[in-house]
C-alpha cells in the first residue's frame, strides 16, 4: 500500500463495504442509504444558506466600515481647511486603522464566496447522483432477488457512498470556516457598537465631529471668514471643506500624537 | 481508472498514465510523513494538474467507485493525515 491517493481510495471503499456488510437484506440497505442521502442533501443546502448568510453579514459590515472611512476622510479634509492639522491627523490615523480592517474583511469575503460556490456545485453533483441512485434502487428492488442484488447494490452503493463522504468533508470544512468568520464578524460588530468606530446612526456625535462643529459653528462660517481674509490679503483662498483630495494627508510613518482639543 | 478529486468530482484516466501519477503519489506520501508542508502543497498541485489534464470528467449522474482519491487543492497536510487516520474521520455515508 503506497501513496496518498491509493490509500484514500481504499479507505473510502472499506467504509462503504463495512456499511453494506451490516445489512441483512441488501435491499434494505438501499432504502436506508437513500434516506441518508436525502438528509445529507438537506445538510448541504443548509450549509450553502449558512455561508450565504455569513457572506451577507460581512458585506454589511464592509459597507459600514467603508462609510466610516470616507466620513473620517472628509473630517480630515475639513479640519485641515480649518487650519487644525492635529484634528486632521487624528481623523486620518483612525481612518488608516479602519482601512486595515476593511482589507482583512475583503479577504474573508473572497474566502466565503469561494466556499459558497464549491458547496453549491457539490450540492448539484450530489443531487444528480442521488437521482441516479433512486432509479437504480427501484430497478434492483423490482427485478432481483436478495442474492442477485448483492453485487449490483455494491456497485451503486460504493459510488454514492464515496460521493457522500466527499460532500461530508466539504460541508465540515465550510462549517469550520464559517464559524471562524462569524466569530470575527461578531468582534467587528462589538467594535462598531462600542463606539470605537462611532456608529452610523448619527445620534452619537464623535469627538472629531464635535470639535469641527464647534470650530465652524455647525456651518462653514469659519471657513468663509478665512476665505475672505485671504481674499483681502490677496493670498490664495483655502480649499472648500468637501472638495477634491489634493490636500489629503499621508499618514504613513507619522507619529500619532494625542489631539489637542481646545476646551473653551 | 477512475480518480476522484475531492470537492471537484471524478475523472477517468487511462491506465497508461498510472506510473507517472504513481511517482508523484509516492512523493506526496513521503512529504506528508516528513511533515514537509510546502513540498506537500506543490506535489499535491502537480498531481492534481496532471489528473485534470489527463482525465476525462465522468458524467455527473454516474455512480462509480474511484480507484484513487485525491484531496482537494486547498487541503492541508494535517487534514489529509486526518483523512488517512485509523479513526475514519470521513463524515457522511
Amino acid at each position: 500500500m503506497s501513496g496518498v491517493m491509493k490509500r484514500m481510495g481504499m479507505i473510502f471503499r472499506a467504509k462503504a463495504n463495512k456499511a453494506l456488510d451490516r445489512a441483512e437484506d441488501p435491499r434494505e440497505t438501499l432504502d436506508y442509504s437513500y434516506q441518508k442521502q436525502l438528509e445529507l442533501l438537506q445538510k448541504v443546502r443548509r450549509g450553502v444558506a449558512d455561508v450565504a448568510t455569513s457572506r451577507k453579514r460581512l458585506e454589511l459590515q464592509l459597507n459600514q466600515l467603508q462609510g466610516q472611512s470616507s466620513k473620517l476622510e472628509d473630517q480630515g479634509r475639513k479640519a485641515l481647511a480649518l487650519g487644525r492639522e492635529d484634528l486632521a491627523r487624528e481623523a486620518l490615523s483612525r481612518r488608516a486603522a479602519l482601512q486595515q480592517q476593511v482589507t482583512d474583511l475583503e479577504t474573508q469575503h473572497q474566502t466565503l464566496q469561494g466556499e459558497e460556490e464549491k458547496l453549491t456545485l457539490a450540492a448539484q453533483r450530489l443531487q444528480a447522483k442521488v437521482d441516479a441512485f433512486r432509479t437504480k434502487k427501484e430497478t434492483i428492488k423490482a427485478t432481483y432477488t436478495a442474492a442477485q442484488a448483492q453485487t449490483r447494490i455494491a456497485e451503486s452503493f460504493s459510488g454514492i457512498s464515496e460521493e457522500m463522504s466527499d460532500v461530508g468533508v466539504a460541508i465540515q470544512r465550510a462549517e469550520d470556516k464559517t464559524a471562524q468568520l462569524q466569530a470575527r464578524a461578531g468582534a467587528i460588530d462589538e467594535l462598531l457598537a462600542s463606539g470605537a468606530l462611532d456608529d452610523q446612526s448619527g445620534l452619537a456625535k464623535d469627538d472629531i465631529q464635535a470639535e469641527l462643529d464647534r470650530l465652524s459653528g455647525g456651518t462653514d462660517v469659519e471657513l468663509e471668514l478665512q476665505r475672505m481674509k485671504a481674499e483681502l490679503a490677496g493670498g490664495p483662498a483655502p480649499q472648500q471643506a468637501i472638495e477634491g483630495g489634493e490636500r489629503r494627508q499621508d499618514t504613513s510613518g507619522q507619529q500619532q500624537g494625542t489631539p489637542r482639543f481646545d476646551k473653551q | 481508472m477512475i480518480v476522484r478529486i475531492m470537492g471537484e468530482g471524478q475523472v477517468e484516466v487511462a491506465d497508461s498514465h498510472f506510473p507517472e501519477l504513481d511517482t508523484l503519489d509516492d512523493d506526496l506520501l513521503a512529504e506528508m510523513e516528513r511533515g514537509d508542508g510546502p513540498g506537500f502543497r506543490s506535489t499535491l498541485h502537480a498531481l492534481l494538474e496532471k489528473v485534470r489534464e489527463l482525465g476525462e470528467p465522468l458524467p455527473v449522474e454516474s455512480l462509480e467507485p474511484s480507484e484513487l482519491i485525491l484531496p482537494s487543492p486547498d487541503a492541508t497536510l494535517e487534514e489529509v493525515r486526518e483523512l488517512l487516520g485509523d479513526n475514519g474521520l470521513i463524515p457522511g455515508a
